[in-house]
């Protein structure tokens, strides 16, 4: 028997663990409309005051790489190790550099 | 006269307790317009530096010595414009749009840092300014990083993270100038001779001075003043000088104790001149900028127009 869909639309769950820091994705909740969502996630979430804040955002509005894609998306960074701070000399003796 | 209602007060209350605590303010927050509006400025001018500031060193892309020096001066310019991404990214959750700031820009009714409308007249200018001035603006953006608007803060924690190789490799060109020929040493002391001064000058106006500080520093938008940011590079920077035996053309320059240097008298004239237009390259600058955005036109328009609809 195939099931009917009725949990509502994906929502993809986002938490500010303290004040100031950048949202980190957390997971996903069902929900039929945006109060929902937001609802489910505090309480699917944020039970143990994990969070100072929280976003939701419909699943199929985001658009990801795929594992396929990856490669060609970010390995052109890995021959581009000047840009990164160890690259560089420094004379015996620097500091605050 | 009390003319603020009294939601308002109370809106202004607790705005001010979470400053007082440390917990910043997000973009859909209540703040009080001033608080707003000195983001507004501030945010907006840091991007605008970031981008002009990538004019005076993609001056020498076509130039540089080698090809490892190509490469690394690309990919820190490249980095400039992306920083410049993050801070107008920042600067729009405060409710101005990108074409605005632009447009301020280019009215000249926004300014950008003025130590970019000095030219960059030899290849040890390369090494100046990421020693110099990238160093004197990781030594404010280090500061930033607490400031009390969440979306700066978190721009100024990812910009500082990439800035660490700009400082670095910009010394690493002065270091081995000063290991090479007479002819390079002196070039090299000679950036030192035409920055050192502009890039103090990025710390702006003494504190008694400096016109928007107070209620910066109330509201932590500000976390340290510009005087102090200010000796704080400079005790960090003579050391690095002296080290690879470069010399720091401030005659009255003055040893205070291990570590801690007193320098001359900055030349406020020249630093308001250029603030208000008067600069060697204020003009090309902007012009040049405009130049850019009026030819990009087309890309915008083309990629308007073929939008698809995935």
């Amino acid at each position: 028997m195939e099931a009917k869909e009725n949990q509502g639309e994906l929502w993809e769950v986002f938490i500010q663990s303290k004040p100031g820091q950048s949202f980190k994705h957390a997971g996903s909740v069902h929900a039929y409309d945006k109060e929902m969502a937001i609802e489910n996630a505090r309480d699917v979430y944020t039970r143990r005051a994990e969070g100072t804040g929280l976003w939701v955002v419909p699943s199929k509005e985001i658009i990801a790489v795929t594992v396929n894609e990856a490669a060609y998306f970010f390995e052109p960074a890995d021959e581009k190790i000047y840009r990164h701070p160890t690259f560089y000399q420094m004379p015996e003796g620097v500091k605050n550099m | 006269m009390n003319t603020i209602a009294p939601a308002m007060e109370e809106l202004l209350a607790a705005f001010e307790e979470k400053i007082n605590a440390e917990v910043k303010i997000e973009p859909k927050d209540w703040m009080p317009e001033e608080y707003r509006q000195h983001l507004i400025r501030q945010i907006s001018q840091h991007a605008h530096s970031e981008v002009i500031g990538m004019q005076p060193e993609g001056n020498w892309i076509s130039r540089a010595p080698s090809l490892r020096s190509k490469k690394i001066l690309l990919a820190k310019i490249q980095d400039e414009g992306g920083h410049g991404l993050y801070l107008y990214s920042a600067a729009e959750t405060l409710g101005v749009s990108r074409e605005q700031f632009i447009a301020w820009l280019h009215e000249g009714k926004a300014k950008y840092s003025s130590v970019f409308n000095y030219p960059t007249l030899n290849w040890a200018d390369v090494g100046a300014i990421g020693w110099l001035v990238d160093g004197a603006a990781i030594t404010n953006q280090v500061s930033l990083q607490r400031t009390s608007y969440g979306p700066y803060a978190r721009a100024m924690v990812r910009i500082c993270k990439e800035e660490s190789f700009h400082q670095r490799q910009g010394y690493e060109i002065m270091w081995r100038m000063m290991e090479g020929t007479k002819a390079q040493q002196q070039m090299a002391q000679d950036a030192l001779n035409r920055w050192w001064w502009p890039a103090l000058m990025m710390f702006g106006p003494h504190d008694s001075d400096s016109p928007h500080s107070s209620l910066a520093m109330k509201w932590k938008i500000k976390r340290e003043s510009n005087d102090y940011l200010r000796d704080k590079f400079i005790n960090k920077t003579i050391p690095q000088a002296e080290l690879i035996g470069l010399k720091v053309p401030d005659p009255n320059l003055q040893l205070i104790s291990e570590g801690i240097y007193k320098h001359g008298d900055i030349n406020w004239d020249e630093f308001w001149e250029v603030v208000k237009g008067n600069g060697p390259c204020n003009q090309q600058r902007l012009e040049h900028h405009i130049k850019a955005h009026k030819e990009g036109a087309w890309v915008r328009a083309t990629a308007l127009a073929s939008k698809s609809n995935n």
